[in-house]
Order: structure tokens, then C-alpha cells, then sequence
């Protein structure tokens, strides 16, 4: 029964938290030398599972076997001193000392008593070496890119803890295709050398490209582990949401219905519309019940674009019109008053207050638009909070949650209630769906449209392509801080992915 | 190459502006006071800063871990006046010292205890050390007692030539700041204590989760803070001969300027002790421009002191910036 190959074989696990079953008798096995992707949706359990191999949270029930010795793992150093290394989404380094010290502190070699700088940074380098980074380790880590000291603590993994098994979480959420790729020629390198991987990811096409085996968890329970290879992505999704993909059917269909619209006012217009160093002059148009959507690659000048329509930058060229109106004051707060709404991109460091509950959070853009001394009661701010969760389908037992103790999902729907809760007229969407899972992906789609439909104007900007494709009904591609092109939405994926490479 | 020198110029821009900044002011001096040219002056900086100097290097290790020790001052006081009245009964300094040093370092231990594991803001935890330490200081002994103690007063009084200068001398207490000094610049940079002490004030749940000793470090720190307090309070009450519960009143904000000033960030785990030095030379620039000025009110000393902070506090931000980008 038991893979002679296994070096790590979990079974039964079964942990519960207050109120909430999150892993039921779970059983999971990682193999020397394979990437073995953890797929499920948020809620699933993943985090939960990797808390407990990693010692953060002990489990109820259930075994691990370690290269076949039942271990018990206290806590996350003892998990290091195992040989169990975890790399996370924000790297757990120092920024301010240097690559070598990050990659050798606690381990540094001595001499006369005292660190010995010279090996020091040359093991580092030679560390570095074995993952093919070659970069002057004397520096502060700080002075390197993220994918840089993702590959700083990997290497720190490897070293200090001489890791057998390495769990890389949402790795590559920071990092664009280079740098992916960059990650991949390691995580390859590593798996040649033995190295069980466990990789959690949002992005079913890197599953695809660079996994084994995959793992799929839905609502805490097993639903089974797949040779990659043969198993199709339509199955895959299908099992991680365990319903067939109506739900990405009707948000065609909203779309289609929105399509017939004809009776569309132009609301905002930028003619020529520019900032140096930032965008180069766009023109661009947006009506009511319509949803535009802005495709590109990372750098390609989509949040810049966002940033100038909701005023958070001020142009230096051209002319932004909202209602016929030629906007002379850039700022968000006249965006506010014009009835535009932004959700940036990035939920954690510019949306969500996460020691507020849910209704604080909704009642803050509103509470802004009436102004600060103009008293919202109680009542109200649990009618509207209590309206937009609903509306919204937010899960949560109560409005009086802390947002920070919801999954990635509903904290975007947090954010979208709050901007909504101000009934804007204009809504710019940057990235909305950003690490959230499939099922919520597509709820939130589904919301847009819907939004669309009740004669809303909205700008949804996105890294992924299926989604652009879906939710627009016309869709902007920016290259290199330009508009390359404009289509309808009956343009096919393939076109648009040679405009955004420049491929004519 | 040019790369390098670049890299160079940032990581340690805070630095070398205070050093700039240090001999423009003294340059300055020179030519308004030709006085101040005599190499005297610039050695009895190190007399009148000798306490000052002490104790910031201390408190640049706590400031490095993102904390903050108001309590020095307190200590000051309360080893000059507990040191005097032990002396006063004829208890021999040979055992004083050493118990003085080692109250300090429990008293360190104590607030760095309660900021570790009660989770207690640093701030709170050292301002009620503050209290405690000058209220004690005060319970020992309400006026000012005078010491007469043989061994203290050969300290205070005997002249250390320094070489190479014709005249030019300190007092043996104004040498404990240098030395110290050489002894932190080994422990920040040459020991796993120093660099855990930059990784905590940079981020403590990562210097935890790369597995260091956070918790041993961060006491240590506070525990070196009361060690340097009461050192100070020694060297303190060795120059005026005496111990008081009034002692030092608000050096504790001095040295948090003179660390500042010395390119250490408030925010934690950036500066070093070199940028201390100067940042405490400075201060006593600007007290020995005033003294041969004569005219002008001390206080200038605190409006100087204060506006050379802010100054420095835009200038590190800007460099912060730089960097981030």
C-alpha cells in the first residue's frame, strides 16, 4: 500500500477550528522528486493542510510519516529541522541584510569567534550557484526583485535546512512570465535532485506545465490525486468546484443578453489622453450597460490607465470627458463625485482594512461620500451591509466579522460592496478576481455583467485572457503603454493574444 | 564599478551625510570662533559628551530592533545616587561598579521581558522604567550627595594625554564611549547577535521564521540598554562627583536625536553605531559653538539639536524612497 517512493504520506488528517470542519480525513503523499500541485478553491483546506505538515496548527486526528517514521511536528522550526521548507507568497526574508546573511543567518560559518564573512558569502554564492543565480550576495536583499529573493529563500531552504521536502505557496502570484519561468528551471533543477514539491497555485496553466501530480481538495474533504497528464483541465475544474461549469455558462449568457442593449449613452471619453512616463496618449470611450475590457501584460500600462481615469494621476495630455463634462481636477475624490468607482488591484495594501468587520468596510467609501460629520446610524449601515452581502453572496455568519479572518473571494466582494454601496455610475476594476478561485472567479463575472445589465458602465481590467474574453463586450489591448487595438467581443482569444505580443 | 559606488552611496547615504554634515558644522565653528581650531576643543567634545555617547550606542541597538529606551535618563540618575549613597558608607567602588552594572542589567532585563513576552509597547514599558528608576533615585536621596571616594575622584581628575597632540587631553571616563564603541561595531557587524538584532528591526515574524533566536536577541538589546544606562551613570557620576535623582533630566530624548542624527531609522533594523558617534559629536558641536558665542542662550543647543533631527528624519525618508524604487 504504502509507495516505497513516498517520502511524505499524511493520512486521515482531520482538523477542526471553531464552527468549521477544515480538513476531514484527508489523506495526501508526495513522492522524491515530484511537483505535486494542491488545487482547490479557496476554503478548500489547502492552507490548512499545509499548516499542519508545516507545524502551525496541530492536527485532530490523523498521521505523518516522514521517509516512513511517524513524526510529530511542533512547530515551524521543528518542520525546518525536519527538512519540510516552506517558501511563501510574501517572502519571509529580511530586506535590509544582505542575500548571504539571508540565505546562512543562524548558520553562519565562524571564525575566532567572530562570522566569517568571506565563506559566508562565498557558500552563499555557491548556493545561489545550484539554482543558477549568479548575484552579488553582498547586497541587501532589498536591492533584488521578488523573484530574485523568492529564489534567495528557496536557496535558504535548501541550505539551512538541507530541505526534502519544499512547499512553494502561490510562488508565482508576483511574478511575471520571465521570472516564472526563471522559478520553473529550479523547481525542475530541485526535482532532478530528489526534492518532493508541493506547489499551490491559482493558475491552472502553470499546473499544467510543470507538475506531476495534482491533489484536488474541496471543502476540506479529499476528492482524489491525478496523474497530470491525464487529467483533462474541463475535469480538473470540474472537480475542484464539483458541479459541471453552468456557472461560467450563465455568465455567457448574461453577456449575450447584455449584447442587445442598444439604447447606450456614452459616459466617459478620453481623447488623446496621456501621462509621460506612465502612458503613452490613449483614446477611449465607455458607455452605459456596457463592459470594456483592458487585456495586457504585466508592465503593459493597465493600472496607469486606471489610475489616470479615476484621477489618481493627473495627465499631461489630451482631455478626459465625463457626461459631455471635460474634467479640469484630477483627483479621486471628484472622480468619487462624478459617480466613478476604482477597486485597485492590489485588495491587501489599498482596499481592505482587515481589523474592520464587513460593514465598517462597506460603510467607508460611503461614509466618505456623505462626509464625515454626516452620521450613518448603526441601523442603516446593517441594512446596507446586510444588502450587499446578500446581494453579493458573501459568506460570512454575520456583517460583524473581521474581513481579515474572510477567504480571498469574499474580500473582493467586500470591496466591490463598498464602491457599490456608493452607487457608482462608472466602475474600474483592476484585476478583481486576483487570486480567488475558479467558482468565485466566476461569480464575480456574473456580477459584472449583471451590473452591466442595470445600465452600469464598467472597465474590467485583467491579466487573464478567458476572462477578459468573457466578461467584455468590447475589449481594449494595451502593449507597451499603448492601445495596440480595439475588438468586439467576437474577436477569438488567438488574435488577441498576438496584439498583446506584438504579432501583427 | 560605477554600479557599485552607486550601490555603495545608497546603503549608506544616512552615513555619510551625518559625517558631512558634522564637519561643516565644526568647520563652521572654526572660522567664527578661531578658538575652536585648537585641537583641545575638539577632545573636550568626548569630555562633555562621554555619558551621552554611552548611552546612545545602547540605545542604537534598540532603536535598530524597531524599539525605543525612554528609561535611560532614569538610570543615569538612579546609579549616580545609588552609587554615591553606597559610597558615602564606605563601600568600596571595587564592588559599586560591578553591582551598579549589574542592577542595570536587570533592570533591562525586566522591560525587555515585559515588551517580549507580555507584548507591551516598548514606548509604555520604558517610560514607566523611566518613572520607577528617577522615583528611586529620588527615595535614595532627596539632595545632592557628594562623593569622596578616593578611587572616583582619581578617575575623574587624572588627565590622559593624547598622543601626537601637544596638551591635548581627556579624562579617563571620556575613553569608556570610545571603547564601547569599538565593541559594538564588533558585535553589530562580526556576531549572529548583531545581524539577528537588523533582521528583527526589518521584520521579526520573518527573522522568526527563518528560525532565529528573536526572543533572547530583543532582551538582550534592552539588557545592553540597561548595561550602557548604568555605565553612563558611573561616567556621569565620576565627572561631577556626586549622584542626584535630578541627574540628566531628558537625555534620554538626546541620545534618541543623537541615534536619529546618526542616520538610524525609527523604523527599524537600518543605521549603525559609527552614525551614532557623530550624530553625538554633533550635539556637542553645536553646545561648544553656543559656550564660545557666549551670548546665546543654551537653549539654542535643543532648537539646533531639533531642527538638525528633522532635517534628518526628510533625509532618510527621501533615501527610504530612492531605495524603494
Amino acid at each position: 500500500m504504502a509507495d516505497p517512493q513516498n517520502i511524505l504520506n499524511m493520512r486521515g488528517i482531520t482538523k477542526s477550528f471553531p464552527g468549521v470542519l477544515a480538513l476531514e480525513n484527508v489523506d495526501f503523499s508526495l513522492r522524491k522528486g515530484e511537483v505535486h500541485a494542491l488545487i482547490g478553491e479557496n476554503g478548500a483546506g489547502k492552507s490548512t493542510l499545509i499548516k499542519v505538515l508545516t507545524g502551525v496548527e496541530p492536527p485532530d486526528e490523523g498521521s505523518i510519516e516522514l521517509d516512513g517514521k511517524l513524526i510529530q511536528v511542533r512547530s515551524p522550526q521543528h518542520s525546518q529541522e525536519l527538512g519540510i521548507s516552506t517558501v511563501y507568497q510574501e517572502i519571509n526574508l529580511c530586506t535590509n541584510i544582505s542575500v548571504a546573511e539571508n540565505i546562512l543567518l543562524g548558520y553562519e560559518p565562524h571564525r575566532f569567534g567572530s562570522i566569517d564573512w568571506k565563506k559566508l558569502n562565498i557558500l552563499a554564492c555557491q548556493a545561489l550557484k545550484k539554482l543558477d543565480i549568479d548575484i552579488d550576495v553582498t547586497q541587501p536583499l532589498g536591492n533584488f526583485s521578488v523573484a530574485i529573493q523568492q529564489m534567495v529563500a528557496i536557496a535558504r531552504s535548501l541550505e539551512v535546512a538541507s530541505a526534502k521536502i519544499l512547499i512553494l505557496d502561490e510562488p508565482t502570484s508576483s511574478l511575471d512570465i520571465n521570472e516564472t519561468n526563471r522559478l520553473f528551471d529550479v523547481i525542475r533543477k530541485l526535482k532532478g535532485e530528489g526534492i518532493g514539491i508541493i506547489f499551490i497555485t491559482h493558475f491552472l496553466d502553470q499546473v499544467y506545465q510543470i507538475t506531476d501530480r495534482i491533489t484536488v481538495l474541496r471543502n476540506g474533504r479529499l476528492v482524489g490525486t491525478y496523474h497530470t497528464a491525464s487529467l483533462p483541465r474541463v475535469e480538473l475544474i470540474g472537480k475542484m468546484l464539483g458541479r459541471s461549469l453552468t456557472e461560467l455558462d450563465e455568465v455567457s449568457k448574461a453577456k449575450l443578453m447584455g449584447e442587445h442593449k442598444k439604447d447606450r449613452q456614452r459616459l466617459v471619453e478620453a481623447k488623446g489622453l496621456g501621462l509621460k512616463g506612465s502612458i503613452e496618449p490613449i483614446d477611449f470611450e465607455l458607455s452605459t450597460n456596457e463592459v470594456v475590457g483592458i487585456a495586457g501584460l504585466l508592465g503593459s500600462g493597465r493600472t496607469e490607465m486606471a489610475n489616470l481615469i479615476f484621477g489618481i494621476d493627473t495627465p499631461d495630455t489630451g482631455s478626459l470627458t465625463i457626461r459631455g463634462e471635460k474634467i479640469t481636477r484630477f483627483s479621486p475624490l471628484e472622480s468619487l463625485e462624478n459617480g466613478i468607482a476604482l477597486c485597485p488591484e492590489d485588495r491587501k495594501a489599498e482596499g481592505i482594512v482587515g481589523d474592520l468587520t464587513i460593514r465598517e468596510n462597506i460603510i467607508l467609501a460611503l461614509q466618505a461620500r456623505y462626509g464625515w460629520f454626516k452620521f450613518l446610524t448603526t441601523q442603516k449601515q446593517y441594512e446596507v451591509s446586510q444588502k450587499y452581502i446578500e446581494l453579493l453572496g458573501i459568506v460570512t455568519p454575520s456583517p460583524d466579522q473581521l474581513v481579515k479572518n474572510l477567504s480571498g473571494g469574499n474580500q473582493q466582494k467586500v470591496i466591490l460592496a463598498r464602491w457599490l454601496a456608493t452607487d457608482p455610475q462608472v466602475l474600474i476594476l483592476d484585476e478583481p478576481t486576483r487570486g480567488i478561485d475558479v467558482g468565485a472567479k466566476a461569480e464575480i463575472q456574473k456580477l459584472v455583467l449583471e451590473l452591466a445589465e442595470e445600465g452600469k458602465s464598467i472597465l474590467f481590467i485583467s491579466s487573464e485572457l478567458d476572462e477578459v474574453l468573457r466578461t467584455s463586450h468590447r475589449i481594449v489591448v494595451l502593449r507597451d503603454r499603448k492601445k495596440a487595438a480595439e475588438y468586439s467581443s467576437d474577436v477569438n482569444g488567438q488574435t488577441i493574444i498576438q496584439t498583446m505580443a506584438g504579432i501583427s | 564599478m560605477a554600479q557599485r559606488i552607486k550601490f555603495f552611496l545608497i546603503n549608506n547615504g544616512p552615513l555619510l551625510t551625518t559625517i558631512t554634515i558634522f564637519v561643516l558644522v565644526y568647520f563652521a565653528g572654526g572660522r567664527l570662533y578661531p578658538a575652536m581650531q585648537k585641537p583641545q576643543v575638539f577632545f573636550n567634545l568626548f569630555i562633555n559628551t562621554a555619558s551621552l555617547l554611552i548611552v546612545s550606542i545602547g540605545m542604537t541597538f534598540v532603536i535598530i530592533t524597531k524599539g525605543i529606551d525612554l528609561s535611560v535618563a532614569g538610570m543615569i540618575a538612579l546609579t549616580s545616587a545609588a552609587s554615591a549613597a553606597l559610597l558615602v558608607k564606605g563601600i568600596s567602588p571595587v564592588i559599586v561598579m560591578p553591582l551598579m552594572l549589574l542592577m542595570g542589567i536587570a533592570f533591562g532585563i525586566a522591560m525587555g521581558s515585559i515588551i517580549q513576552y507580555l507584548k507591551v509597547e516598548p514606548f509604555i514599558v520604558t517610560l514607566m522604567g523611566l518613572f520607577f528608576a528617577r522615583g528611586m533615585a529620588y527615595i535614595i536621596t532627596l539632595s545632592s550627595l557628594t562623593i569622596k571616594d578616593p578611587v572616583y575622584r582619581y578617575l575623574a581628575l587624572t588627565k590622559v594625554h593624547i598622543p601626537f597632540f601637544e596638551k591635548a587631553y581627556v579624562y579617563i571616563p571620556s575613553l569608556i564611549g570610545p571603547l564601547l564603541l569599538v565593541v559594538v561595531i564588533y558585535l553589530a557587524n562580526f556576531t549572529r547577535f548583531g545581524r539577528t538584532v537588523y533582521a528583527i528591526g526589518n521584520n521579526e515574524q520573518s527573522a522568526l521564521l527563518m528560525g532565529l533566536p528573536v526572543a533572547r536577541t530583543k532582551i538582550t538589546v534592552y539588557a545592553f540598554g540597561g548595561f550602557c544606562s548604568a555605565l553612563a551613570g558611573i561616567v556621569f557620576s565620576i565627572s561631577l562627583l556626586s549622584g542626584y535623582g535630578g541627574y540628566a533630566p531628558g537625555m534620554e530624548l538626546d541620545a534618541i536625536a543623537s541615534v536619529v542624527i546618526g542616520g538610524t531609522m525609527l523604523t527599524g533594523g537600518v543605521g549603525n553605531v559609527i552614525g551614532t558617534l557623530f550624530g553625538v559629536l554633533i550635539n556637542g558641536t553645536i553646545v561648544s559653538i553656543l559656550q564660545f558665542n557666549g551670548t546665546l542662550s543654551s537653549w539654542w543647543t535643543r532648537i539646533g539639536v531639533g531642527a538638525l533631527t528633522l532635517i534628518f528624519i526628510g533625509i532618510q525618508s527621501l533615501f527610504y524612497m530612492k531605495k524603494k524604487n
